[in-house]
């Protein structure tokens, strides 16, 4: 099987990728400011709901009753769209995905395509394949238009330019589109709004993602902001929409839920500016071709896992990324996937399907498991849980190695009392690598805390000796 | 009240005043207090690293020493939070655990403890504390009732201090990363003693204050709420 | 054979042996209460402009002098003296040269400050409100629902629907809104009370 591209080629592991980012100086400040802020207004806009929690059960419930029957909504939804004049495409991987959507570009003898932001394309490398094959993806999205000018790669599922600042930015325009501008934000969004005004206006062909499809009715939803996105959705005269099969939900009143849910986790606003609904094709209004492409791509081999399928309720808001402490200093191109953050850390192992792989087997031990995340996933998704679950995996994956027969003996030794009070007994005789209390150096495994911490001398009695003592 | 106390085996091994501390405060406050010696570790570090068939045998030895008890008391809230919450993935129904703040908020009900500390307090709520028992306001309410306290707020306080048990060897660097930013936060309060309800949490805080010669003493809650003005607490070595 | 990916990812979920979830419970506030005071103030937020007006020709003579699209089925009174008037049909570059787009709505939503849009009576297509610069949109007090749940059932959602809250923005430099991108940079709100 050909490898996923959600994680990009050559990509260190994490604490590889880690230590490089950690150092950027630039990138720390430019993370700590956008999270930071983005925090602060997620809690506002959280805050103002009274039924926040009854929200996010019905979020999670919704998702779960998808995934419970997902052959059935799927079959339906293809049934929904077919009837309004839509086609729908399946593709099992990421491979068979771009074959068709290349097809399809070539049909309407496209050599240039506009794009709204996507997290299913960009997981199946889209752009790369249609340049290869001769056609052009232009970002509109205003961060994937940053990243896309800088020959860079994305770092966060909602803004892929985070770890870029207003300076960089401009820099970035200046030297793509050739045009002097400030770095006020403004300024930036007015250049780039010039820049694609004219790709809007003449492009034939739009690619897009999808937030949500509603299976009943066959209405794909896209939230964005920029308006971007509705230029795409409507300007076109074809427009192709590639869709992860979890995307589903069964019914138009299920959108209530995730309309209140995904904008104030996500952008941390009341509402998103743009919310664009389509059924198929509508005549006289918007593209007059529109085909949907529904891609597996690992999807179904994370579902069949009873713990692990929970990511695929997943709506992409990056909440969890926004407050997670280890994202914060990281930044997201340490993950190597195009799903860095903790929801990152439990998809892209899963979707890659393959925990020899060292890279991707990296991913569920980077992070502390504080539960910032769980606690403001708007479809509950337990990542804690499901990070133990993968490591879990990753060390069957490993076999034997010096970490697992520590923890073997380690485990030994605690099943019984005495051992661990003989293991105690020795152990305090640390205490004579001690001064003045603490040990500042200890030999590898333990040099790797001792680099940037003490440790407090054991002390001369534990307290189950004290205890025979005195209370025995 | 015929309590059982799970020492931890962090706390047992490098931190017996903290257990010590936690008999004299369970007693002063009328409970009888018992330490069953066929205790070691609750399987934490085994589950988290991905070892959860070495987990689950500690698990049981856990149901099995306190399973005569109605109330065992930890403190620690990532070891509580353990049994708690994933002890019955193991297969077990392990015994009623609490987190001593909970315990003592929840059970005793009790906030004011007769406790008296006259220090400069900042508090550390630790992440499983906070997030996997929601044990909330409960350790605060404690301390502002404490005798010549001085509480001062930890900026960021929910943040994570990037101990997260192996994390913070097998991603050293950006455990050190969330380290440095709380010891800031730390140090911007100008308290001299730094508290917390797990002793891992505050032996990596700690440590990092102590290889910076910071002199911020990390104390465990129980500590403070054991020292009294006739018995006060006095830094062991 | 495109049937074949179908097939193979069908049998995949169908072989992944999810157990049937438990039924749906909808705790959540299914109405809300806030009316036109709460939607003015929610769309004003967004730094959008609004207008609480009980005379919609008066109100629009500030149109007086610009070149602004009609949809073909607005009310003749809508139609001012003063204002060049654009109707369909109108090609993509008439639209985008336009100085604005005069439009109703279908519903509104006070509890997020949003206006739908359905196609429907006095909205037109989809482009007419996305190209020129400058939307004015009139609300009815009528059409303002509470919440969310009170809007987003619409009675034909197979229509393409536009929702808009304030006029075109971006949170993507340093996480941080700024107003004014590709859509419409004013939006100019007409509530009718």
């Amino acid at each position: 099987m050909a490898r996923n591209p959600v994680t990009w080629l050559g990509s260190p592991t994490f604490p590889q990728a880690a230590h490089k980012a950690l150092a950027d100086t630039q990138l720390r400040q430019n993370l700590r400011k956008a999270t930071g802020t983005i925090r602060g207004r997620r809690a506002a806009a959280v805050g103002e709901m009274t039924d926040w929690e009854q929200l996010r059960v019905a979020g999670e419930q919704i998702k779960d009753d998808v995934l419970s029957r997902l052959d059935t909504l799927l079959v339906r939804l293809e049934e929904s769209v077919t009837a309004r004049g839509g086609v729908v495409h399946w593709a099992r991987d990421a491979e068979e995905a771009n074959r068709i959507v290349l097809g399809l570009c070539r049909e309407e003898n496209a050599t240039e395509v506009v794009k709204v932001k996507s997290m299913a394309t960009a997981e199946i490398g889209l752009n790369e394949a249609l340049e290869a094959g001769g056609v052009h993806a232009v970002e509109t999205d205003l961060a994937e238009l940053i990243v896309q000018l800088g020959d860079d790669r994305p770092s966060h599922i909602l803004v892929p330019a985070i770890h870029r600042n207003r300076s960089e930015i401009r820099e970035i325009f200046r030297r793509r589109m050739g045009v002097e501008v400030s770095d006020e934000p403004a300024d930036l969004a007015e250049a780039a709004r010039v820049y694609l005004r004219q790709k809007f206006l003449t492009t034939k062909v739009a690619i897009s993602g999808a937030n949500f499809a509603v299976a009943d009715t066959g209405s794909i939803v896209v939230l964005e902001s920029e308006g971007n996105g509705r230029m795409c959705l409507t300007l076109p005269d074809t427009l192709i929409t590639v869709m992860g099969i979890e995307k589903l939900v069964p019914t138009w009143q299920d959108l209530e839920v995730f309309l209140q849910l995904l904008p104030r986790s996500s952008t941390a606003e009341r509402m998103n500016p743009y919310t664009s609904v389509w059924t198929g094709v509508t005549p006289g209004d918007g593209p007059q071709k529109f085909h949907l492409v529904l891609i597996d791509n690992g999807r179904t081999a994370t579902l069949a896992d009873s713990v692990g399928r929970q990511a695929l309720r997943c709506i992409r808001c990056s909440a969890c990324l926004n407050v997670c402490p280890v994202y914060e200093r990281t930044g997201g191109q340490s993950y190597g996937s195009v799903y860095p953050g903790p929801i990152g850390a439990i998809l892209t192992p899963q979707l890659v399907g393959d925990m020899h792989d060292p890279q991707a087997a990296s991913l569920p031990f980077a992070s502390s498991l504080c539960g910032a995340c769980f606690e403001v996933c708007p479809v509950r998704i337990d990542i804690p849980s499901v990070l133990t679950h993968l490591r879990a995996e990753a060390v069957e994956a490993k076999g034997r190695t010096a970490e697992s027969v520590a923890m073997a003996a380690a485990a030994w030794m605690f099943a019984s009392a005495s051992r661990y009070e003989k293991a105690q007994k020795a152990g305090s005789l640390a205490r004579f690598l001690a001064r003045d209390g603490r040990i500042t150096s200890l030999p590898w495994p333990g040099s790797k805390w001792t680099s940037s911490r003490d440790v407090p001398a054991p002390p001369s009695e534990s307290f189950r000796a004290w205890w025979r003592k005195n209370r025995g | 009240m015929r309590v059982a106390l799970f020492a931890t085996c962090l706390t047992d091994t490098f931190f017996p005043s903290t257990a010590r501390a936690v008999v004299r405060l369970l007693e002063r406050l009328g409970c009888s207090v018992e330490f069953p010696l066929g205790q070691t570790c609750c399987g934490q570090m085994h589950f988290n690293t991905g070892y959860r068939e070495h987990a689950k045998p500690l698990a049981r030895k856990y149901t099995d020493v306190f399973r005569d008890y109605d109330h065992v008391v930890a403190p620690s809230g990532s070891c509580a939070g353990m049994v708690r919450e994933i002890h019955p993935t193991l297969g077990e129904s392990p015994p009623r655990t609490f987190e001593l703040a909970e315990f003592l908020v929840d059970v005793l009900g009790v906030t004011d403890v007769g406790a008296w500390f006259p220090h400069r307090v900042t508090y550390h709520p630790t992440c499983h504390s906070l997030r996997m028992l929601g044990v909330g306001d409960k350790p605060l309410a404690l301390l502002r009732a404490v005798k010549a306290l001085d509480l001062v707020e930890l900026p960021d306080a929910s943040h994570c201090c990037g101990f997260g048990g192996t994390f913070a060897v097998k991603n050293a660097e950006t455990s050190t990363a969330m380290l440095a930013d709380k010891m800031t936060s730390v140090l911007s309060t100008g308290a001299e003693v730094l508290c917390a309800g797990d002793n891992s949490c505050l032996m990596h805080i700690g440590g990092g204050l102590s290889r910076l010669r910071a002199g911020v003493r990390p104390v465990h809650l129980a500590e403070i709420l054991a020292s009294t003005e006739e018995d006060p607490w006095r830094a062991t070595p | 054979m495109a049937s074949s990916a179908k097939e193979e990812i069908l049998a995949r979920i169908r072989g992944a042996r999810v157990p049937a979830a438990a039924p749906v419970v909808r705790g959540y506030h299914r109405e809300g209460s806030g009316g036109v005071e709460l939607f003015a103030e929610r769309v004003a937020d967004y730094r959008a402009v609004v207008r609480t007006v009980t005379d919609v020709p008066e109100a629009l003579k500030s149109l007086r002098g610009k070149r602004i699209v009609a949809p073909s089925d607005v009310p003749d009174e809508w139609l001012v003296d003063g204002v060049t008037w654009l109707r369909e049909p109108l090609s993509i570059e008439e639209l985008d040269g336009s100085d604005g787009v005069l439009t109703g709505c279908a519903v509104a939503i006070a509890d997020t400050g949003t206006i739908v849009l359905d196609g429907g009576v006095a909205q037109g297509r989809r482009a007419l409100t996305l190209l020129p610069d400058h939307h004015v949109c009139v609300v009815r007090a009528d059409q303002i629902a509470a919440s969310v749940p009170d809007a987003a059932n619409p009675p034909e959602p197979t229509r393409p629907l536009t929702f808009v809250s304030g006029p075109s923005a971006t949170s993507d430099i340093e996480l941080n809104r700024v107003e004014g991108v590709h859509g419409p940079r004013t939006l100019e709100v007409l509530i009718v009370t």
